[in-house]
């Protein structure tokens, strides 16, 4: 296996009778953006859990920087960055001190911490808010913040899950132009959306529905398989005959 | 009216999804009920006593076996000097001790008589009195065996009478208490924090976008919890009545009726609550930490209002669950009429209407 | 362990960020000392006895007399019928009704004994049972006075009747005030509370706001995580114990007799199994209302049943051997016999192995319970 960032075989989670994510697989290449799509419930979020080391797969194989779900846990989590959708950084810290948080977590060297940290707020412009309690910034800062925390300690990989929710077009597309810088320097990023559009910015992406891989491809391939303008019209055609859509 | 029903049936979805809340809501005055029912108790038995016996004559132990079958104590190791009674004091074993002296059984007929030694564990002052009252009782008792030729003393004998409660159970002033802290927690406590929660979630504003009116969402907000708590009542009382054998002597009718209005006294408090505050946790620590600690302790039923200072029983007039609990006594268990409530009945009904009037307001003022 | 430092740093600072916390930290022992103990009073004064004297005689007097001076009782009432002095404990006004029946005097000295009755309003609960007991004593003391009694004890009888003088001492608390009893009880009461409530409520608040997922990701460890939110807190529940044992102190002039080094090395061990309870809880709720209600109850079966207001000794056996099955019971009785009787860490050993056991027990079962993955 040559050094891809994720490999993945029949990787199954069951719940009793129900197959959250019914053998999957895919492999994902290093320093590419790979975007994970689906509706509500379709098991993006199940399958990516366990690529986290999260949760513990019911069947299958996956290798996530060369590291077993099963058995590597704890250095998968050394190796990765994660962001969810609830952001998750500490309200009542400040941005520095969340920084220093996660950084020190990740085993930064104290030197690194402050190089790094004094980067991030200026490329960020946030340096009049660096010693502000992060409950007092408006969303879209928030979520910018926490995904260059989610970097910072340029991990191998970085697991963003749904992060763009909630936030306005303008600000979705700074984030995105994030991402690109990301990938840029080398960090693969894994990244779920419901957003058709974002799905434009993926180097590829796959499309989950009811726990089933059903298309894996880059968006223009795909949008000439089904013959369609937009992603969202590819979506439609792939979930159509869903049986689990939304929550 | 049919949106409001709909409105209340989303509400009580909301209650009926949170099992755990649910159970201990339930759970809490039953396991109350069975504490105080069956294992709490103020009475004073089989607490350790220890004896040294310095004289080990007959007497001496015809005293001894006598307390040693009497269920108020529970005779320990006996001691064989002053160090070690002091070391099963400090061990936590005894909380008496008994000495006998030597030739305490050649003493008994000389002039001076014997003398015996009691000692009290003053920690805890009434436990010490009621012990000593129990060996004094018992030693007569034993003198009154030795001189049975001697003209019996002149004696005056109370009679005792429990009334309300002939059969002597327990502890029955704790269930009204119980009954007004459960209402306290549900009613109050919940009520602001469903309240609260929504303000939290940002649904509150979709709420007053709708058609409603404003009060018909705290209403709608605040009738599962009426539900609820009215299930509990009815728990409590059939738990009283058939495991604790308490007699309902009043009108039940006008048991709920005032149980009734004491629930929306309640409601009203954490709808009050509710809008003086935008998180749960703050709303929660108020109503929970604020109200339940005056509550147990200003209400009466743990301890007596009247030997408290000034300060605290003026505290106690204006707590709502105070005059509860008067008027849950007095219909329940002494099973008196309105005559004898309608006082405290007024109060309550001015507190709810005041309390109400000022939630809404609150609220109203906050729409602005 | 480089990464303990940080998670303990950020503990740290969000602990003083939070305003409730701190409030809970510094003002609560203060206020629960200073007002619970004046309100937590089980003494026996100004039990309101009213009397319905059908005999007005010399004797019925000098009960009367006695029983009003006797410090306990307030002589509230003089109904002239037993159903008015019913109606006076119907309305709230009387907790006793003593009735002396007419030739009331007459009796006794002609035949020995008269009973008189007492009527308990037993609703009232622990004042009106305990000013019935009093009551009774203050009868049996009287008896003795009777002159009609002395008068006998100094007929020459047949043989010299045995005679026994008791001695009373009071140990511990010579002035029996209540509350050299209650402060105690109260201060564990208080390190209870900062150890079971906040640490679940602190942990179940980043369940629900989601920062426990982030720290999953992470490669920060499960009994990093625990001790991560046990330390901090551990050190926030001794401040408590301290500012609570210096209030004590400074408010009630209580200082322990017995060894303080005892009593933290029994405190650190208690709050370790408080906190494990904590966290324990904080692995059964996914709410801060359900922690808070869960561990309401918690709190409340436990104080109901360690002694802190009753005896465990009066207990029925099941409820003995299940006080004995909550930590709180056995701190109490610990925490009351070091202050009070300055008991030695040998003496109280055998509470110090339960308490060792509950840390375990408690800690052990919230680790196996909090599992990041799953």
């Amino acid at each position: 296996m040559e050094n891809k960032a994720i490999i993945c075989r029949d990787l199954t989670k069951q719940f009793g009778d129900f197959k959250a994510v019914d053998s999957i697989s895919f492999d994902v290449d290093q320093g590419e953006i790979f975007g994970f799509l689906g509706a509500n419930g379709a098991g993006k979020t199940t399958a990516m859990r366990i690529l986290c080391g999260l949760s513990y797969p019911t069947s299958g194989t996956a290798l996530v920087a060369g590291f077993n779900v099963y058995k590597q846990q704890e250095q998968i989590k050394k190796n990765i960055g994660y962001m969810s959708q609830k952001f998750s950084l500490y309200d009542n810290l400040t941005i520095l001190e969340n920084i220093e948080f996660y950084g020190g977590v990740y085993g930064v060297s104290r030197k690194d911490i402050k190089t790094r940290s004094t980067e991030l707020v200026s490329t960020l412009g946030l340096e009049n808010e660096a010693k502000k309690l992060v409950g007092s910034l408006p969303l879209g800062w928030k979520q910018k913040l926490a995904f260059s925390v989610a970097v910072f300690h340029r991990p191998k990989i970085v697991f963003l899950d749904e992060p763009t929710g909630g936030v306005d077009p303008i600000t979705r597309r700074q984030f995105w132009d994030m991402i690109y810088q990301a990938a840029a320097d080398g960090i693969t990023v894994f990244v779920t959306t419901h957003y058709m559009d974002e799905a434009e910015y993926c180097n590829r992406i796959s499309v989950m529905v009811d726990g089933r891989v059903e298309a894996m491809d880059t968006p223009s391939n795909l949008k000439k398989k089904f013959n369609t303008h937009s992603m969202d019209d590819v979506f439609y055609e792939l979930a159509r005959g869903a049986k689990r859509s939304g929550d | 009216m049919k949106q409001l029903f709909v409105f209340i049936r989303k509400e009580f979805y909301h209650v009926f999804r949170d099992r755990r809340t649910l159970l201990i809501l339930f759970g809490m005055p039953i396991v109350q009920i069975i504490l105080f029912g069956y294992a709490l108790s103020s009475e004073v038995k089989n607490i350790g006593i220890t004896v040294l016996d310095n004289s080990h004559d007959i007497q001496s132990e015809q005293i001894i076996s006598k307390i040693q079958s009497s269920s108020y104590f529970q005779m320990q190791e006996p001691s064989l000097n002053y160090p070690d009674i002091e070391r099963q004091f400090r061990e936590g074993n005894i909380k008496c001790a008994v000495i006998f002296p030597v030739n305490f059984g050649a003493d008994l007929y000389t002039t001076n008589g014997a003398q015996i030694r009691i000692i009290a564990d003053a920690s805890d002052p009434n436990t010490a009195t009621i012990l000593t009252n129990y060996l004094n009782a018992m030693i007569a008792d034993y003198l009154q065996q030795l001189n049975p030729n001697i003209q019996p003393s002149y004696q005056i004998i109370p009679e005792m009478r429990q009334l309300y409660n002939e059969e002597q159970n327990g502890s029955l002033n704790f269930i009204p208490g119980v009954i007004a802290l459960i209402f306290m927690i549900v009613s109050t406590a919940l009520t602001s924090v469903a309240v609260v929660r929504e303000k939290e979630l940002g649904t509150m504003e979709i709420l007053l976008v709708s058609p409603f009116k404003p009060v018909m969402v705290l209403v709608a907000k605040a009738i599962p919890y009426l539900v609820l708590s009215l299930v509990n009542f009815i728990i409590i009382l059939l738990l009283s009545v058939y495991l604790l054998d308490v007699e309902i002597r009043g009108s039940l009718v006008l048991l709920f009726a005032e149980s009734i209005l004491f629930i929306i006294t309640c409601l009203s408090l954490g709808l009050l609550i509710s809008n003086v505050t935008n998180s749960q946790q703050t709303a929660m620590l108020i109503s929970m930490m604020g109200m339940m600690l005056p509550t147990l302790l200003l209400t009466g039923f743990m301890f007596p209002v009247e030997n408290m200072p000034i300060v605290f029983q003026v505290i106690s007039r204006i707590l709502p669950s105070r005059y509860y609990y008067d008027i849950v006594k007095a219909v329940m268990l002494k099973g008196l009429g309105f005559r004898y409530v309608w006082k405290e009945t007024l109060i309550l009904l001015i507190m709810s209407v005041g309390l109400l009037a000022l939630a809404l307001k609150k609220f109203k003022i906050r729409l602005s | 362990m480089r990464i303990m430092i940080f998670i303990l740093r950020k503990e740290f600072r969000q602990i003083f960020r939070d305003k409730t916390i701190l409030a809970m930290m510094f003002v609560m022992p203060i206020v629960q000392l200073i007002i619970m103990p004046l309100a937590a009073n089980f003494e026996v004064k100004n039990v309101n006895v009213v009397y319905v004297d059908h005999d007005h005689s010399s004797y019925s007097q000098k009960l009367l007399h006695k029983i009003a001076s006797s410090g306990y009782f307030k002589l509230a009432g003089n109904p002239d019928s037993y159903k008015k002095g019913l109606k006076m404990i119907e309305e709230g006004n009387a907790d006793l009704v003593l009735e002396i029946p007419p030739g009331f005097e007459r009796s006794l000295v002609r035949e020995g004994s008269q009973k008189v009755n007492l009527s308990v309003d037993a609703i009232n609960g622990t004042k009106s049972a305990l000013g019935g007991s009093y009551l009774r004593s203050v009868i049996n003391d009287f008896n003795s006075s009777l002159d009609v009694n002395i008068k006998l004890s100094f007929r020459k009888p047949d043989h010299t009747p045995a005679k026994i003088i008791i001695k009373e001492t009071n140990w511990y608390n010579p002035r029996a005030e209540y509350k050299y009893y209650m402060v105690p009880g109260i201060l564990v009461l208080l390190l209870t509370l900062i150890g079971g409530f906040i640490t679940a409520l602190n942990i179940v608040k980043e369940k629900e706001i989601g920062t426990i997922e982030q720290i999953n990701v992470t490669p920060i460890k499960k009994w990093q995580f625990i001790l991560g939110k046990l330390i901090p807190f551990w050190i926030v529940g001794m401040t408590v114990f301290t500012i609570g044992l210096i209030v004590m102190y400074v408010i009630y002039g209580i200082f322990p007799e017995g060894s303080l080094l005892t009593l933290y090395v029994f405190a650190a061990v208690y709050l370790i199994a408080l906190l494990g309870l904590g966290l324990l809880i904080s692995t059964f709720a996914d709410t801060q209302l359900q922690a808070m209600f869960i561990a309401y109850f918690f709190m409340m079966v436990f104080m109901l049943m360690s002694g802190f207001f009753t005896n465990t000794e009066s207990m029925p056996d099941w409820a003995r051997k299940m006080s004995n099955l909550t930590p709180v019971t056995h701190f109490i009785k610990v925490v009351r016999l070091i202050v009070l009787k300055g008991s030695s860490f040998y003496e109280v050993r055998t509470e110090f192995f339960y308490l060792i056991g509950f840390a375990v027990l408690l800690n052990g079962l919230a680790i196996y319970n909090y599992r990041k993955t799953n």
